[in-house]
């Protein structure tokens, strides 16, 4: 995709996002919106590591949730306004991102994932005896009484969330045309003719897992204001790292805009399916489809188009 | 000051503990130690072992380890299914690092919806005569629903054991995951083999899910606790070594229960983890691993 | 007597009990073509893997241009200008075979190669091992003698001082090989110092100023092919007692 078609395409949609919030009166739709764009933020942050760099994370949960209890801390603390509590938890995940690749990104690929999955047990077990942010029982978020120029205060989330979302897919698709994202691919095809070939895989990985781990903590960040109770229950819930597995793996995890499609197609039907049927099938039919694309389709819609297209996109 | 029945307790209680880890975890010692397969679903297996001794025993009033042992074959069956399919899709093809790992993840999450779909989250007991009551030796006590799994999974495991050293298809076994090339100049089919060993594997968990239900109330998502326990014991033991599963499930359980008692419950999940994490930072291939 | 581009003393590897290298010492002069046979297990492979950086050795020092490179990941190794080739191709499957070439560019030749040549560059070593017409293919479709001359071209890639095949010919026929061996050649012509590993006697005859022989993780042999040949030691080591 030519930079021009994409970056038009970005401010088109911001521009969309804006009118909607003029245009729109059932708040359901921001809701639903918001949470469609969440996941999109965890697919495109998953498939750095996952689908570009080939090491697979099950904690995605671990860092959403540090994002969310790192506001709930910091706004208990110091009441600070929401973009400086965004930045804080892209810092702080970004760090345990690091942390975690340093002490696991040397063993095997199967250790690591296997290290991920502890790393989030580990700490929603911190969180749930940290009495500060509520433990086990939870935590209130009162909302805020500026929604700046919007209606109401979902409509502002969802701006936000839209404007991290499409940020998002922007340092991810610049990461995977660069020099940068080449050594990732190398990685993933290959890790020892990588290292051979000059690649420094180690500190690429590393900085892979800081990347990942950054974007999840700024999905994580808003999490508190849009549901206004939190506890580790639902901040760490496993269904969150299923969804940021699945959507990259059902869109393609090779290129970028697999994550984008596979969020926007698995989560809209998600949403379709909790309001239609029950909550508890939709869950069910994601695990389904998750399977059903690994075994047989595993490069994914965007893999599949390409090769019936035939056309390569860029 | 601590007091010594209490410390004695913690750890008797946490070697009976850890005996019942060995049940769980040796599933996964044959499939990931042996096999080199990550999977994660093992836990669920044994969850829905736990749900399937909950209904017979409500239903027909067995006895729970006989449910368990009566449904070993099927749970055989359900593996090498599992297996075939693992198989084409990704042995076959050389993609197993992260399509397998995600595949099992999607299987056991499958697993645990369609508990919670059909079962709900209420949690689920047996009753079996041995549910109740304790043995007492001075100030050491045994509780039975422990000390009866305790035992029974000692036996599979040394069973298994057994197996895996005494017989040709154990041995086969063994050596399929280190040595494909002599196997097939054997004449044994490698795939064969590891459709064998993987049923070998999920038939225990029909076993250890009846355990599991005997020391405690079960939930769809119990399972989930045990994922880090079992590969914490089966790394920590050394990949391809039942001796070493058992003695590091030994001491994950003991290590358990004295956090528990001493700490807190509440810190309890984080110990299998925190042990298998500390593993692998310090000595990947354990304490009795092949290299 | 040309300088010594790299130096190997008192390397030895160690797989648990089992000895792969003992005691080896090697230089070999910037230029040359170096032959390195022995029979399998005798630890050749250990011995490039030490050489490049794959494994750590025990004990010992590897110099490469002046340089103690003995406790130096593979990639430093790599952008320094050791290069090397694996047995069994290893492609980056995703890429097309271009593709391929830039990691190397990119990443082992960054000093070496400005940016906006990278492409250029990468063509110029798609024509010189004879892949130009496949540059926009994809790696894994490629025939088996197309992949060595792949792996051949991203070891070039890197730009190295020195090159080290490893078995780039193994199960090649003879047409095909003589498509490979002139590569060789021309590389070792523009200045670049070839370590070759080969099975095939007559390749390793025809390219090798010098041989080397293992055996057993130690070298009992050293000198010009002819001689090398009949020597006693490596003809038993080949065909036993």
């Amino acid at each position: 995709m030519k930079p021009a078609v994409f970056w038009s395409s970005l401010v088109a949609a911001l521009i969309a996002g804006l009118v909607f919030t003029e245009v729109g009166q059932n708040d359901y739709y921001f809701n639903a919106a918001y949470v469609v764009l969440q996941a999109l933020i965890m697919a495109v942050a998953w498939n750095i590591l996952g689908g570009f760099t080939g090491y697979v994370n099950f904690g995605s949960a671990g860092f959403f949730a540090v994002g969310a209890y790192t506001t709930i801390a910091l706004n208990k603390a110091f009441g600070l306004p929401l973009p400086l509590l965004i930045a804080a938890a892209a810092l702080v995940c970004g760090l345990i991102g690091l942390g975690v690749g340093y002490l696991t990104l040397r063993l095997k690929g199967v250790y690591f994932a296997i290290a991920t999955l502890a790393m989030a047990i580990v700490i929603e077990t911190l969180v749930n005896n940290w009495a500060y942010v509520g433990g086990a029982k939870g935590s209130y978020m009162l909302t805020p009484e500026t929604h700046l120029w919007f209606d109401s205060y979902i409509k502002m989330l969802f701006m936000v969330m839209l404007a991290l979302a499409l940020a998002s897919v922007a340092v991810s698709r610049a990461l995977s045309s660069s020099r940068l994202g080449r050594g990732l691919a190398a990685i993933r095809d290959d890790e020892v003719a990588a290292e051979c070939s000059g690649v420094p895989t180690l500190r690429l990985k590393l900085v892979s897992t800081t990347v990942m781990g950054a974007m999840m903590g700024v999905a994580g960040a808003p999490y508190p204001f849009f549901v206004t109770f939190v506890d580790p229950v639902s901040a760490f819930n496993l269904f969150i790292a299923v969804n940021s597995i699945a959507m990259p793996m059902i869109g393609g995890t090779a290129h970028w805009s697999g994550p984008v499609l596979g969020a926007l197609l698995v989560g809209t039907a998600q949403e379709l399916i909790t309001v239609t049927i029950s909550s508890e099938l939709n869950v069910l039919l994601v695990g389904i489809m998750l399977v059903l694309f690994i075994t047989l389709a595993p490069q994914g819609i965007v893999g599949l188009a390409r090769k019936y297209l035939g056309r390569r996109l860029r | 000051m601590v007091s010594v029945d209490l410390f004695t307790n913690a750890v008797v209680a946490g070697l009976l503990l850890g005996g019942f880890y060995a049940a769980v975890a040796i599933g996964l010692a044959i499939t990931f130690g042996q096999l080199d397969i990550v999977n994660i679903a093992h836990p669920a297996f044994v969850i829905v072992g736990s749900y399937i001794a909950y209904i017979v025993n409500t239903r027909l009033g067995l006895d729970p380890v006989l449910a368990g042992l009566l449904a070993t074959p099927f749970f055989f069956i359900v593996g090498a299914l599992v297996y075939r399919v693992y198989y084409a899709a990704f042995e076959r093809t050389g993609q197993e690092s992260l399509s397998g790992l995600a595949f099992f993840f999607g299987v056991m999450f499958i697993i645990e919806v369609v508990l919670i779909l059909v079962y709900g989250v209420d949690y689920r007991l047996v009753s079996a005569v041995y549910t109740v009551g304790t043995l007492s030796f001075g100030f050491v006590d045994l509780p039975l629903r422990m000390l009866v799994p305790f035992v029974v999974s000692i036996a599979l495991t040394g069973a298994i054991w057994l197996y895996l050293s005494r017989t040709f298809m154990g041995r086969a076994i063994q050596a399929v995951a280190q040595d494909r090339l002599a196997l097939q100049l054997m004449g044994a089919d490698p795939v064969r083999i590891k459709q064998f060993a993987f049923g070998l594997g999920i038939a225990t968990a029909a076993i250890a899910g009846s355990l599991l239900i005997i020391i405690g109330p079960v939930e769809p998502s119990v399972g989930r606790q045990y994922i880090g326990r079992i590969f914490a014991i089966v790394v920590l033991g050394g990949m391809g070594s039942i001796q070493g599963m058992f003695i590091a499930a030994l001491i994950l359980g003991i290590v358990e229960s004295l956090v528990t008692t001493f700490v807190g419950p509440s810190w309890a999940p984080a110990v299998a983890f925190g042990v298998l994490l500390l593993t692998l930072g310090l000595r990947p291939s354990g304490l009795f691993g092949r290299q | 007597m040309s300088d010594v581009l790299l130096r190997v003393t008192n390397l030895s590897k160690r797989f648990g009990g089992f000895v792969a290298l003992e005691n080896v010492a090697l230089d070999v002069a910037a230029g040359e073509r170096l032959g390195l046979i022995g029979p399998n297990g005798s630890g050749k492979t250990t011995l490039i893997n030490c050489i490049s950086g794959a494994l750590l050795n025990d004990e010992g020092t590897i110099v490469f241009e002046g340089r103690d490179i003995t406790r130096l990941p593979p990639y430093r190794r790599a952008r320094l200008g050791v290069a090397r080739s694996f047995q069994i191709p290893k492609p980056f499957a995703s890429m097309t075979v271009l593709e391929n070439l830039r990691v190397p560019l990119e990443y082992a030749a960054r000093a070496r190669v400005e940016r906006r040549r990278v492409a250029d560059e990468a063509m110029r070593v798609l024509e010189l091992v004879g892949l130009k017409e496949r540059a926009n293919e994809q790696s894994a479709g490629l025939t088996q003698v197309d992949m060595r001359k792949l792996e051949l071209a991203r070891a070039l890639a890197a730009k190295p001082r020195l090159l080290i095949s490893d078995e780039a010919m193994a199960g090649l026929s003879g047409s095909e090989v003589d498509e490979v061996l002139p590569i060789l050649f021309k590389l070792n012509q523009s200045g670049i110092t070839i370590i070759m590993i080969e099975h095939i006697m007559q390749a390793v005859m025809r390219f090798s100023q010098r041989v080397v022989c293992l055996d057993a993780g130690r070298i009992i042999c050293e000198g010009a092919p002819d001689q090398i040949v009949r020597d006693p030691g490596v003809q038993r080591a080949y065909l036993g007692a």
